[in-house]
C-alpha cells in the first residue's frame, strides 16, 4: 500500500518546478501569452533536452518510458505556474499513437514528437461540442485504399503550433463506425488556426480539411473500430487538465493566502478574520480532495483500465466545479485589486474557465459516474 | 503508487473475514443484548479488542496496516464494535498507557478490555465549548484529596457510566491552558448529579453533569498538575487516517442510491431525474475523495510521519455529507417524508428522518466545522491567529 510518489518523482518535482522559476517567472508567462503561437519555441527545446517531452514515450522511440503518474507530477507544475505550452496536446497526441498505432508508426513519428521537432494535437470535437462518438459527423470517403476527408474540426488545442494532428471522422454507416488517423499539417488541403482565446495562456482552434487524403498506413488502429480508443484519449485529456487544475488551483490558494497575510484592513492581516480564513480553507480541502482523485485516476488509466472511466470522470467533475469557485472566491478575496489585470490571480480564474469544458465539464462527467454506478 | 497489500497482510484479512464469517451470520440481530454478549466473548479471544495498544498492557499489537485491514473488513460487514467499553478503547485508554502510574493501568486497561463498564468524557461545560482550554470547573487540594465543584455538558453516555475522565481547573491563575489537570472520577460519588438531555431526535445520549464537593483522591490523577491539557491533546493527537469511516459512508451512499430507485419525481422514476442523477454521483465523489485522501495519509503515517491537523479535511467532508445525505434522503422521500417515526404511514419505519436529525453528534461532537476550519488555515496555511 502506498499512494504516494517515489524518490525519482519527487526528484522530477523540484527539477520541474526549478526549470519553471528560473525559465518561465509570471512576467515570462504574460510576455508569452501575448505572443502569436503562444509558446517560446526556445524553451520547448529545452525540455526536449531535458527529456519531459518524450516523459511517456517508451525508451526504443526516443523517450524515457515513465507513466501518467510522472506525467501527473509535470502537469501540476505547468499548472502551477500556468507555464504556455503546447505540452498536453503533444502528450495526448503521442499517447494516440501508443494507444492505437503499429509500430512503423511509432517509429515515425514519437521520436520527433519527443525531440521537439514535432507539436501533436487532438482534432475530435466538431462544432457540436459533443464528447463523445455520436459527436463525431466529418465523413471518410473511400478511395481505394484511402480515405478522403473535408470538413471542420473544431475546438482543437494548438491548432496554430501543431504539424500532427490526431483527427476523427466517421468510416461507415455504424453508430460506432469511426475511426483515428495522423495528419500531418504540409499535407494538401490542410489548413489550421488559433483564435484568441478567454485564457490567453492557452490556445484552441479549428482544423480544416480539403479534400485531405489519408492513405492505410496513417490510419491508427483498424478502420471503423476506434471508440474505445477515442473514449480512452477523452480520458486521457481530462485526466492531464485535471492535473494542471490542481497545480494551478494550488498556485491560486497560496497567492491568495500571501495576499491574506500581506494586506491590512482594521489594524490586522486579513487572514486573521474568518470571513477571510475559512473560504481559504475550504479551498484547501477541495484542492486536497481533487488532488487525490486526479492522482488515482492517472493511476489507473495504465494500472487498472477497468475502473478509469469512474475515477476520470469523478476526477474531472469535483476538479472542474472546485477549481471554477477558487478561481471565483481567489479574486474576490483580493478586493478590487484582484479585478485588475496587473494581479496574477485573474490569469487562475480565466485558467478555471478554460478547464471547465475542456474535455467535459461537471455535468457530463457526473451524468457518466451516475450511468457507471448503475443509475 | 501501489495498491495491493502483502501477503502477510492479506493473511491476516482473511483471517478476519474468516473470523466474521464464522461469528456474524448475515442475519445476525446486531443489537439484541444475547447475541451481543456472545459477540463480545468471542472478540475478547482474539487480539483486536485494543488492538492498538502494547501487548505489555494486553493490547494486541496490532501494527497500522493490521489496524486498517481490521476496521474496514468489520466495517464492510457491519459488524458490532470491538469491545464494548467505547470511549475506554477509543481514548481514555491510550491516555491511561501514555500518561498513567503502572497502579492506574493495572486497575483500569484490563477492565476497558474487559468492557467491564463504561467511561464518559467530561470536557464541554456551559461556557466553553469549542473554547474548551477556558473551562472553569474547579479543583482544590486538600490533603490527598481534589474537592471538585462546577458543571459540564453534553457529556455523552453519563448516566450508563462508571468512571468519568474529567478535566478541572487546579490553578486559577495559570495561564488559561496550564491552569488544567485531568482526573478520573467514579460516577457513584453523592456529590455527582447527573442530568439527560432530550435531544432534537427523541434520544438522550449525552446529560449535564454537576460536582458538588465530590471528593476524588489524589492518586486518581491522571498525569502532574496542570498536564490536563497536553493529556486531552495527546489523545486526540494521534489521528487515524480515518479510511475505516469511508466504508460506512460508502453503504450509506447505496442505500440512498436503493432510496432513489424506489422514488419517483414528477411522476418518473427519480432516478431518471437528471438533478437526482447529479446529486448522488457528487456525493460519490465526495466519498471516493474521503476514500483517497485517507489512503495518502495512511501512506503518509506508514513513512512515519505522524498525522495532524491534515484530517480536518476528512472531517469537514464527513460532517458535510453526513448533513446533506441526511437531508436529501428527505426530499427525496417527498410529502411522505413528514410521517414521524412509529406512525403507521411512515417509509421504512422513519428511519430516513432519523438519520436527517442526528447529524449533530458527527459534525458538532468532534469539533464543529468552523473550529476544523481555523485548524485547517492557521495551522497548515499559516494564517495568524484569530
Amino acid at each position: 500500500m502506498n499512494f504516494g510518489f517515489t524518490e525519482e518523482q519527487e526528484l522530477l518535482r523540484d527539477e520541474v518546478r526549478k526549470f519553471l522559476d528560473e525559465q518561465c517567472p509570471m512576467d515570462r508567462v504574460r510576455e508569452l501569452m501575448k505572443t502569436g503561437d503562444g509558446y517560446s519555441p526556445e524553451l520547448w527545446k529545452q525540455m526536449a533536452e531535458l527529456g519531459w517531452l518524450g516523459l511517456t514515450i517508451p525508451e526504443e522511440y526516443g523517450g524515457a518510458g515513465l507513466s501518467w503518474v510522472d506525467l501527473v507530477v509535470l502537469l501540476e507544475e505547468t499548472g502551477r505556474t500556468l507555464y504556455p505550452s503546447p505540452f498536453i496536446s503533444t502528450m495526448l497526441a503521442a499517447a494516440a499513437i501508443l494507444d492505437s498505432g503499429d509500430d512503423a508508426q511509432k517509429q515515425r513519428f514519437l521520436p520527433g514528437l519527443a525531440d521537439g521537432s514535432r507539436i501533436g494535437t487532438l482534432a475530435l470535437l466538431e462544432e457540436a461540442d459533443v464528447l463523445g462518438v455520436e459527436g463525431i459527423g466529418l465523413l471518410g470517403k473511400r478511395d481505394g485504399n484511402d480515405f478522403v476527408l473535408s470538413g471542420t474540426k473544431s475546438f482543437v488545442s494548438d491548432a496554430g503550433s501543431a504539424n500532427l494532428f490526431v483527427v476523427a471522422f466517421r468510416s461507415g454507416e455504424g453508430a460506432n463506425d469511426v475511426t483515428l488517423a495522423l495528419i500531418e499539417r504540409e499535407a494538401n488541403g490542410v489548413s489550421a488556426e488559433s483564435f484568441p482565446v478567454m485564457d490567453q495562456t492557452k490556445r484552441l482552434g479549428q482544423l480544416a480539411l480539403d479534400e485531405v487524403r489519408v492513405p492505410a498506413d496513417a490510419v491508427l488502429g483498424k478502420p471503423g473500430e476506434a471508440a474505445a480508443a477515442i473514449t480512452r484519449l477523452f480520458d486521457r485529456g481530462a485526466v492531464a487538465v485535471s492535473a494542471e487544475m490542481v497545480g494551478a488551483a494550488e498556485g491560486a490558494l497560496y497567492l491568495t493566502v500571501q495576499f491574506a497575510k500581506d494586506r491590512i484592513q482594521f489594524d490586522q492581516p486579513i487572514g486573521k478574520y474568518q470571513g477571510v480564513k475559512h473560504p481559504l480553507a475550504e479551498m484547501y480541502v477541495d484542492v486536497e480532495s481533487f488532488k487525490s482523485l486526479v492522482y488515482y485516476a492517472a493511476w489507473a488509466l495504465d494500472e487498472s483500465p477497468a475502473e478509469a472511466p469512474r475515477s476520470v470522470s469523478l476526477a474531472k467533475a469535483y476538479a472542474t466545479d472546485a477549481f471554477a469557485r477558487i478561481g471565483i472566491d481567489g479574486v474576490q478575496l483580493h478586493g478590487a485589486v484582484g479585478y485588475t489585470a496587473e494581479y496574477d490571480v485573474q490569469l487562475y480564474l480565466k485558467r478555471s474557465k478554460w478547464a471547465r469544458p475542456i474535455f467535459g465539464d461537471a455535468d457530463h462527467h457526473y451524468e457518466r459516474v451516475a450511468a457507471l454506478g448503475g443509475l | 503508487m501501489e495498491f495491493t497489500f502483502t501477503e502477510e497482510e492479506e493473511r491476516f484479512r482473511t483471517e478476519v473475514q474468516e473470523f466474521l464469517a464464522e461469528n456474524l451470520p448475515d442475519d445476525a440481530k446486531r443489537s439484541d443484548p444475547a447475541f451481543l454478549a456472545d459477540w463480545n466473548r468471542k472478540v475478547r479471544e482474539t487480539r483486536w479488542v485494543g488492538f492498538s495498544w502494547p501487548k505489555e498492557v494486553g493490547g494486541g499489537g496490532g501494527v497500522i496496516v493490521e489496524q486498517v485491514i481490521l476496521k474496514a473488513e468489520m466495517a464492510k460487514r457491519r459488524a458490532p464494535s470491538l469491545g464494548n467499553c467505547f470511549m475506554g478503547l477509543a481514548w481514555v485508554g491510550s491516555s491511561i498507557i501514555q500518561y498513567g502510574t503502572e497502579e492506574q493501568k493495572k486497575r483500569f486497561i484490563p477492565d476497558i478490555l474487559d468492557g467491564k463498564y463504561q467511561w464518559c468524557t467530561g470536557y464541554s461545560e456551559p461556557d466553553y465549548g469549542s473554547d474548551l482550554a477556558s473551562l472553569q470547573c474547579k479543583a482544590v487540594r486538600e490533603g490527598d484529596e481534589y474537592v471538585i465543584n462546577g458543571q459540564k455538558i453534553w457529556t455523552s453516555i453519563a448516566m450508563w457510566s462508571k468512571w468519568m475522565i474529567l478535566l478541572v481547573r487546579t490553578d486559577p491563575d495559570a495561564k488559561k491552558h496550564d491552569g488544567i489537570t485531568c482526573v478520573l472520577v467514579e460516577m457513584k460519588d453523592p456529590g455527582i448529579e447527573v442530568r439527560p438531555i432530550e435531544n432534537m431526535a427523541g434520544g438522550a445520549m449525552f446529560a449535564e453533569v454537576f460536582f458538588t464537593d465530590v471528593r476524588v483522591p489524589v492518586e486518581n490523577r491522571l498525569g502532574a498538575e496542570g498536564q490536563g491539557w497536553q493529556v486531552t491533546i495527546s489523545a486526540l493527537a494521534n489521528e487515524r487516517s480515518g479510511i475505516a469511516e469511508v466504508t460506512g459512508m460508502f453503504r450509506k451512499l447505496e442505500e440512498l442510491k436503493e432510496l432513489a430507485r424506489r422514488s419517483r419525481r414528477n411522476g418518473k422514476p427519480a432516478t431518471e431525474d437528471p438533478g437526482v442523477r447529479k446529486k448522488l454521483a457528487r456525493f460519490e465523489a465526495q466519498v471516493e475523495a474521503m476514500r483517497l485522501n485517507g489512503m495518502r495519509y495512511l501512506t503518509k503515517q506508514l513513512k512515519g510521519e505522524p498525522l495532524s491537523s491534515e484530517t480536518s479535511v476528512n472531517k469537514l467532508h464527513r460532517a458535510e455529507l453526513e448533513v446533506t445525505m441526511g437531508d436529501y434522503a428527505l426530499e427525496l422521500l417527498g410529502s411522505s417524508s413528514q410521517y414521524a417515526q412509529g406512525s403507521n404511514a411512515s417509509i421504512d419505519r422513519g428511519k430516513w428522518q432519523t438519520g436527517a436529525l442526528n447529524w449533530p453528534e458527527v459534525v458538532i461532537g468532534g469539533g464543529t466545522p468552523n473550529i476544523q476550519k481555523n485548524i485547517i488555515s492557521e495551522r497548515i496555511l499559516g494564517l495568524p491567529k484569530d
